[in-house]
């Protein structure tokens, strides 16, 4: 069982992630990562949102006729995220002036459906939540490398704006380079695309030398069996 | 046959129906629950922002209430009806706060928040809304520079229409080499909201004379 619930994690993070390997939900992964705290926080929403909505929609899958199970999953999503779009403005305000328009857009992120759709329906409910959670987290991850990308290239910060979701205090952990006018490119459209490339070929580089090192070395212990 | 079908879509719908009717139920509760959190975190993010540039001690008023609608104007750039704040000190007139729209930024309109004080002299300018280029012409801001300050304590008495423009066009208004069109569409509008005030100022502070 916890072989089951690793597997999940892996696949969220890694294997399967949404924003680098799926490419689902490139509409906020682009436009929002202009700071890595506005990407964070919105990778968190979308966590939140896909483990709520593949945690409802587990327990009830059987009472879910197939027909109209589409529009019935969709029906869950948005209220999910109405909720989570009014707790935020009701509880951080200046994190939803900054979020604003994005959190009603979760709601169109291919990504929250296609869990749904292809994991809840089909699995127990703590396995859902935990798919969900994971999926969202993968996501959050890349908004939030490719945010701090940006940031950094582009306004030469890191992790400025804090203060607007944990108030002033964190204001101290902001870091700022010295002296530094900053590349624009980076914070505007193209640097979305720029930046994401990069962190797909990463991605992908990563993973080929992985299996080039497991491959040399099957065929390494192949020819040390043979002779 | 056909019984089987209008059996099956009656219950096909009545399911549809009944998550219909949990999600309206829990979008309900969840809308009346954050309601008063939310109306007060406006209030005090729109009242902060008065504070910035009308000082509180300059009025003894409840400014949020003390509102005058004004219709659509050309002066303020306003295409729907907008609320005017009229602060008052010991029940004179002390300033108000007007919303003005810029048209011309170099992309999308500019919304600003402009208070004047009673003898025409304004008290402080802030942009609210905007879309200029990031790093470029956002430097109207507050949180990316303190050019919105150079309208401290301006106003038509102080410097003559002409003056009003960058001084790329001849006029006193620094800018930013590269971003002139942005600066030149605020500037614009401060001058048009005090020419508004100017012309409007009897009907602005006419209720609060009462």
């Amino acid at each position: 069982m916890s072989n089951l619930y690793k597997e999940i994690t892996i696949n969220g993070l890694w294997k399967q992630n949404s924003g680098v390997v799926q490419l689902l939900g490139l509409c906020p992964t682009l436009a929002v990562t202009t700071s890595a705290v506005n990407g964070l926080s919105l990778g968190f929403a979308t966590a939140l949102v896909m483990s709520a909505a593949n945690g409802s929609v587990s327990p009830v899958r059987q009472f879910v006729p197939n027909e109209i199970r589409v529009p019935v999953f969709i029906l869950v999503i948005a209220a999910l995220v109405t909720v989570i779009d009014l707790s935020i403005n009701a509880y951080a305000h200046e994190l939803h002036k900054v979020l604003g328009i994005f959190i009603p857009l979760i709601v169109v992120n291919c990504i929250v459906l296609a869990r749904v759709e292809s994991f809840a329906a089909k699995n127990p409910t703590l396995p859902s939540m935990l798919d969900g959670f994971m999926m969202g987290s993968g996501l959050m991850l890349v908004l939030g490398l490719l945010g701090a990308i940006r940031e950094l290239l582009g306004k030469g910060t890191v992790l400025s704006g804090l203060d607007l979701v944990f108030g002033p205090a964190a204001h101290a952990f902001m870091w700022t380079s010295v002296d530094y006018h900053g590349f624009l490119l980076a914070v505007l459209p193209p640097g979305a695309f720029l930046g994401l490339g990069s962190l797909i070929a990463l991605r992908n580089w990563i993973e080929l030398r992985k299996t080039a090192s497991h491959q040399s070395a099957v065929t390494s212990t192949q020819s040390a069996t043979s002779h | 046959m056909a019984t089987h079908i209008i059996k099956h879509a009656l219950k096909t719908s009545v399911a549809m129906l009944a998550f219909a009717f949990v999600g309206t139920l829990l979008l309900a509760y969840v809308f009346i629950a954050t309601r008063p959190p939310i109306e007060a975190s406006e209030k005090e993010a729109r009242l902060a922002l008065f504070k910035q540039i009308l000082p509180e001690k300059n009025y003894d008023n409840d400014l949020l209430s003390s509102q005058v609608r004004i219709a659509p104007n050309a002066l303020l750039g306003n295409r729907l009806p907008s609320i005017a704040n009229v602060a008052t000190f010991q029940h004179k007139p002390a300033g108000v706060i007007l919303e003005a729209v810029a048209h011309d930024g170099y992309s999308g309109d500019i919304k600003l928040l402009i208070a004047i004080r009673a003898d025409g002299s304004i008290s402080g300018v802030r942009v609210l809304a905007h879309k200029e280029t990031p790093g470029l012409g956002d430097y109207i801001d507050i949180a990316h520079g303190n050019w919105i300050k150079l309208f401290n304590d301006e106003s038509l008495q102080k410097t003559p229409t002409e003056k009003w423009q960058v001084k790329k066009d001849g006029g006193q208004y620094d800018y930013m080499v590269g971003a002139t069109i942005t600066p030149r569409a605020v500037v614009k509008a401060v001058l048009k909201a005090l020419q508004y005030f100017e012309m409007n100022k009897q009907t602005l502070f006419a209720p609060s004379a009462n």
